[in-house]
């Protein structure tokens, strides 16, 4: 170390540092150097990142509301498809009961035009009954006024009158 | 470059650890001017490319969901804004382009420093004691604009007994003035240090026993000086933000 002593004496004691002479070029450079810095800065660069920054803080923001707008949305419509289920059962339900109303008084109108028709059939019958009885009543005097005559015209023939034998039988039919 | 200054040494150990911060000319071997083109115009000019990619280009895309480099861009951003909004407070934020200028030249310009054979601005009591000074200069004016004779209020503790108030004005004033000095030397002093020490380290690498020992060394150092780079820039910064308070809020 003792041999560089003299050079270390010639660069202003070992301390570039302390180098007065080169100061000026160093605040020179610094200057220039801190102004473009500063220009670049705030000119460019630090209104940009700021912009971005604010952009995204809103960004943010507006996607959290859009999510909560979304969600209650989402709330809304629930409720509403409820409440459309529960119109929905309740409608069914008053249908059910109307259609069930219609049909028991369709049933009861038809069940009484039956009823009606029935009647109506049974008396159509009952009279055709009794007018097939009394055809056949008719018919049996009819008969037994023919069989008396034969009968009469083969014991007795010529003598007695038919007139007669029909009234005979008919008093004797009523009797 | 060390030998290139002190000529050939016939072996032993070489120790020139303060040769990295001599400033001379890139062209020619000249005097150093005022604007002579040196190794600090150099170093200088690369901490501004660095600053302009980074900030500037990196930004370019004004992405919604950043890339890497705006990322890191926008953390620089968001870092120095909080602390100045923090320190400050909202009076402060107009104030956020000069701090961010300080605390980006100085960080650019410690990392910068780092790389084998480059050379460090900040080590130089030179610029350090350009930017203290002009913090100072811009605080105490800030400070009688914004606050008038009101300004002096910040040497008169208002808190302290009435018989004490002279002994720690005097106290305060001094205090004032010497904040130029550590706010430089503080800076200049570490990154001249860490340098050094890294350098001496290395020296001893000649020594074929020593040498393992030497690099692991050089790669403790080196690690501890890329802490101080960051820790060194944020502390001229914060500073400055405190200073600034003071100029904006004299009262204690």
């Amino acid at each position: 170390m003792a041999t560089e002593t003299g050079e270390v004496v010639k660069e202003s004691a070992g301390m570039p540092q302390l180098d007065f002479s080169t100061f000026d070029n160093q605040i020179v450079w610094l200057l220039i150097t801190l102004v473009v810095i500063y220009f670049v800065l705030s000119r460019v660069a630090l209104p940009r990142i700021g912009s971005v920054l604010a952009e995204r803080a809103g960004t943010i923001t507006n996607d959290i509301a859009a999510a909560e707008d979304l969600k209650q949305q989402a709330i809304d419509a629930e409720a509403a498809y409820e409440k459309a289920l529960i119109d929905a059962r309740a409608e069914a339900g008053r249908i059910v009961g109307e259609t069930k109303a219609a049909i028991q008084v369709d049933l009861d109108k038809a069940i009484a035009k039956a009823d009606a028709e029935i009647a109506a059939r049974a008396a159509e019958g009952e009279k055709a009954i009794a007018a097939i009885r009394d055809s056949a009543a008719t018919s049996a005097a009819t008969v037994a006024k023919d069989i008396a005559k034969d009968i009469v015209s083969a014991v007795a023939p010529g003598k007695i009158d038919a007139k007669s034998i029909t009234a005979a039988v008919t008093a004797k039919m009523k009797g | 470059m060390a030998t290139e200054a002190h000529g050939a040494e016939d072996g032993g150990l070489v120790f020139h650890p303060m040769d990295q911060f001599i400033v001379k000319p890139l062209f020619g071997n000249g005097d150093v001017g005022a604007f002579t083109i040196t190794n600090v115009t150099l170093w200088m000019a690369l901490t501004v490319v660095c600053i302009i990619v980074l900030l500037v280009f990196g930004t370019s895309r004004r992405a919604i969901v950043p890339s890497r480099s705006q990322s890191i861009a926008e953390m620089m951003y968001g870092f120095v804004y909080k602390m100045v909004e923090d320190v400050t407070g909202k009076d402060g934020v107009k104030y956020f382009p000069y701090i961010m200028t300080l605390f980006m030249f100085i960080l650019v310009s410690n990392f910068l420093g780092l790389l084998p054979m480059a050379f460090t601005t900040t080590s130089h009591i030179a610029v350090t004691g350009v930017l203290a000074m002009m913090v100072f200069l811009a605080v105490t004016i800030l400070g009688f604009v914004k606050n008038g004779a009101g300004f002096l209020g910040l040497f008169w503790v208002s808190s302290a007994p009435l018989a004490l108030r002279p002994i720690l004005a005097l106290i305060e004033v001094i205090s004032y003035f010497v904040r130029p000095v550590s706010h430089s030397i503080r800076l200049a002093g570490n990154m001249m240090a860490g340098h050094a020490v890294i350098k001496v380290f290395a020296g001893f690498a000649a020594i074929a026993a020593i040498s393992p020992l030497s690099v692991l060394a050089i790669t403790a150092m080196y690690g501890l000086e890329i802490l101080v780079s960051g820790i060194q820039a944020y502390v001229f910064a914060i500073l400055t933000c405190v200073y600034l308070k003071d100029a904006l809020h004299p009262s204690h």
